[in-house]
C-alpha cells in the first residue's frame, strides 16, 4: 500500500505534489473518501440503526437520521423468533465441515497433480477446469436429482450435512490456487524427502502443508464465506427448520416479521462474515488477485 | 465468486517429469506402476466429488431434458420438454430480462470498477482504507444486503432512503421495484454494489503490474491523461477486461437471488422474472424437474455461443 507509492501510475508523482497538481489531487482525495464511506459504509450504518427504529419511524417522511427512541427489542426478538442461535450454529457447523473437507481432499488432488504427477494428471486438471466455465444454475436440476438418490449407493442426502460439505470439494478454483503454491515450492525439497525414506504421505504432511500455510488460509476463508453466503444450494438441500442456514432462515421468516426485525436479523447474520474481513483482509485481497492474475 | 474464478492451462504440461516421481536410476515398470498408484490414491476423493456433484450431473442434465419421470416412470420424450419450456409465455420474457439485465450489468458493474481502480491506483494515501470499502459489500450475505435494499432503499413511499434523497434534490420519486420500467435498473444497481468490490481489486491489481516507463514515455510524447488510459492503461489490461467480461457475462447470466428477494420471484408486470428464476419456478415449484433441466441446457447452449464470440474475438486480438 505505501511502499507502491515509488512505482510511476498514470499521472507522475511529481505533478501531484506540487502546485496545482497537488491542490487537485487533495480534493479529489477528500471528494472520494467521503464518497466511498457514503455509498459503502452508509448503507450498512442504515441498517445497523434502521433495525433500531421502532415501526412507526420506520415509515415517517423523512426518514431520520438517527433512531429517535432506540428499540434493542428488534434484535432481542430476531434473536429469539427466528431461533437465530440456532441458525448461526447450523451454519457455523457447515462451514467449518467444509473448510476441513476442502482442505483435506483439495490439498492431497493439489499436492498429486503437482508433485506425484501421475499418469492422466492433466486431463484431470483440464477437466476440473472446465467445471469453472459451467455456471451453477445450470447444474442446479441434476444435482439436486443426483443428492436425492446418489447413484450405486441409492443414499438420500437430503437435511444431510454431507449435501453441503461434499459438492465444496469440487472446487477447481480452490484446487487451482493450491496446486499453484504447491508449484513453487522447490523440487529439491522433495528429492531431499525422498532420499531420507520419506513417504509421499509423511512429505505433503510434514514438508509442504507446514509451508503452506498461508495459501491453506486463503482457501479457508474462501470456503466458510462461501458457505456463509450461499442461497439456492442450502435452501434446497436443507429444507427442514433444524438445518437451515441462516440466509435461509431469515428468507424464510421474512414474510411474516416486522421489517425492522427481519433486518436486525440480516445485521446479525451479517456479522460473522464482516469480522472474518475485517480480520483477514489481507489473506483475502492477496488470494483473490493472486489467483487470477499470473500464470 | 463466479468473477475470480480464472482457468487457465496446466503450466507443467511441457515441463520435463518431475526428479521426485521418477528418479533417473529407478525407472522399472514396478515403480513407475507404484507411483502411478499413489499419485491417484492422493486424487481420488477430490475426483470421487467432481465425478458425482459435477461431471455426472452435467451429463445427467442433459440426458433428463430427454426424458419424463411421472410416477416414478421414466420415459423418453424426445424434444418434448423444449417445446414445453419455449411455449411457455414467460420463456421470452425471461430471455429478454435476463438479457437486459446483462447489457444493464456491463454498463454499470464492468465499466464503473475499471475507473474506480485507475481512480484508487492514483492515490498514495487512504489506500487500505477505500479497497476495504470497494471489498466490504462483498462480504455480506446477499440476503441481508438485499433485505437492506428492499426495505429501506426502495421503499416506494417518501419514508425509503432513495426516495428520501430524490425529494431532497428535488428530484421525481421513484415507485422502484413496484414499477415495470425501474425493476431491472433498481436490481442493476443492488447487484453492483454487492459484487464490484472482487473486480476492482483484480483491476487494481492488474494496473500495478504497467511498467511505469511506458506512462513516461507517452507523457514525453505529449500524450494527456485521456490519451495515456486508452493508448497505455487499456490495451496493457486488456486481457484480463476481456477476461472479466466473459466471468461477469456467466455471472449476470444467472441471475436468481435480486429477484427471488427484492421482486418476490417475477416482479412488477413479469418485469423481474429470469431464466435462472423459470429454472427454479418449473423444477421446485412446477414439479417439472425435466423441464428445468431442458432450460439449464438452453441456458448451456446459449453461453457456450457467447465463449465462441469471446474466443474468436480475443484470438483476432492477439
Amino acid at each position: 500500500m505505501a511502499q507502491d507509492s515509488g512505482t510511476r501510475t498514470l499521472i507522475s508523482h511529481a505533478q501531484l505534489s506540487r502546485g496545482r497538481g497537488r491542490v487537485i489531487y487533495w480534493t479529489l482525495l477528500v471528494v472520494v473518501v467521503a464518497g466511498f464511506t457514503l455509498v459503502f459504509l452508509g448503507p450498512l450504518y442504515w441498517m445497523v440503526t434502521g433495525a433500531l427504529k421502532s415501526g412507526q419511524e420506520i415509515a415517517q417522511t423523512p426518514p431520520s437520521l438517527f433512531p429517535k427512541d432506540p428499540q434493542p427489542q428488534n434484535y432481542v426478538d430476531a434473536w429469539n423468533n427466528l431461533a437465530l442461535a440456532k441458525l448461526l450454529f447450523n451454519t457455523f457447523y457447515y462451514a467449518i465441515g467444509a473448510v476441513l473437507f476442502q482442505l483435506v481432499f483439495d490439498s492431497a488432488a493439489a499436492y498429486s497433480l503437482s508433485k506425484l504427477r501421475p499418469i492422466f494428471g492433466n486431463t484431470i486438471l483440464a477437466l476440473m477446469l472446465g467445471t469453472l466455465m459451467i455456471p451453477a444454475m445450470v447444474l442446479i436440476v441434476p444435482q439436486y436429482v443426483t443428492v436425492l438418490d446418489l447413484p450405486i449407493l441409492h443414499i438420500n442426502l437430503l437435511d444431510s450435512p454431507f449435501a453441503i460439505w461434499l459438492p465444496m470439494v469440487a472446487n477447481a478454483f480452490n484446487i487451482f490456487l493450491l496446486k499453484r503454491f504447491f508449484d513453487s515450492i522447490p523440487e529439491e525439497l522433495m528429492a531431499a524427502a525422498l532420499m531420507d525414506g520419506a513417504s509421499s504421505l509423511r512429505t505433503l504432511w510434514s514438508i509442504i502443508l507446514p509451508l503452506s500455510r498461508p495459501i491453506l488460509g486463503v482457501v479457508s476463508i474462501f470456503a466458510v464465506t462461501a458457505v456463509w453466503k450461499d442461497f439456492l444450494w442450502p435452501k434446497l438441500v436443507m429444507p427442514s427448520p433444524e438445518t437451515r442456514t441462516v440466509s435461509v432462515g431469515i428468507y424464510t421468516f421474512a414474510g411474516g416479521t416486522p421489517m425492522n426485525v427481519v433486518i436486525a436479523a440480516s445485521v446479525i447474520a451479517a456479522i460473522p462474515t464482516v469480522i472474518i474481513f475485517l480480520i483477514f483482509q489481507r489473506n483475502i485481497m492477496s488470494g483473490l488477485t493472486t489467483g487470477s492474475i499470473k500464470g | 465468486m463466479a468473477i475470480t474464478t480464472v482457468p487457465q492451462t496446466p503450466r507443467n504440461a511441457g515441463r520435463p517429469p518431475s526428479p521426485y516421481s521418477a528418479g533417473p536410476q529407478r525407472t522399472s515398470l514396478g515403480r513407475k506402476v507404484r507411483d502411478n498408484l499413489t499419485g491417484h490414491a492422493f486424487l481420488i476423493g477430490a475426483v470421487l466429488c467432481f465425478v458425482v456433484f459435477s461431471w455426472y450431473p452435467m451429463v445427467r442434465g442433459i440426458v433428463m431434458s430427454f426424458q419424463r419421470t411421472r410416477r416414478g416412470e421414466t420415459t423418453w420424450v424426445g424434444w418434448d420438454n423444449y417445446s414445453r419450456i419455449i411455449a411457455d409465455p414467460s420463456f421470452w420474457t425471461a430471455w429478454q430480462n435476463t438479457f437486459y439485465f446483462t447489457v444493464l450489468a456491463l454498463a454499470l458493474g464492468y465499466v464503473v470498477p475499471f475507473f474506480v481502480a485507475i481512480l484508487l491506483n492514483e492515490f498514495r494515501h487512504a489506500k487500505g482504507y477505500l479497497r476495504i470499502l470497494v471489498y466490504l459489500p462483498v462480504m455480506l450475505p446477499p440476503a441481508s444486503a438485499l433485505f437492506l435494499f428492499k426495505f429501506y432503499a426502495y421503499d416506494p413511499s417518501e419514508a425509503g432512503l432513495f426516495n428520501a434523497i430524490l425529494k431532497a434534490l428535488h428530484l421525481p420519486t421513484s415507485q422502484w421495484m413496484q414499477s415495470p420500467e425501474m425493476t431491472m435498473p433498481a436490481m442493476v444497481v443492488a447487484s453492483t454494489w454487492m459484487n464490484m468490490g472482487g473486480a476492482v481489486l483484480i483491476y487494481l491489481a492488474s494496473l500495478q503490474n504497467i511498467p511505469g516507463e511506458l506512462y513516461e514515455a507517452a507523457e514525453l510524447d505529449g500524450a494527456g491523461i485521456w490519451k495515456r488510459i486508452r493508448h497505455v492503461t487499456i490495451p496493457q489490461t486488456r486481457l484480463i477486461l476481456a477476461l472479466l467480461a466473459m466471468l461477469q457475462i456467466v455471472a449476470t447470466m444467472q441471475l436468481f437471488i435480486e429477484p427471488l428477494i427484492l421482486a418476490n420471484g417475477a416482479g412488477a408486470e413479469d418485469s423481474a422474472t429470469s431464466v435462472a428464476y423459470l429454472i427454479y419456478q418449473h423444477g421446485f415449484f412446477q414439479n417439472d424437474l425435466n423441464g428445468a433441466a431442458a432450460l439449464g441446457v438452453i441456458m448451456l447452449v446459449v453461453l457456450a455461443g457467447f465463449s465462441a464470440v469471446y474466443v474468436r474475438l480475443t484470438a483476432k486480438q492477439d
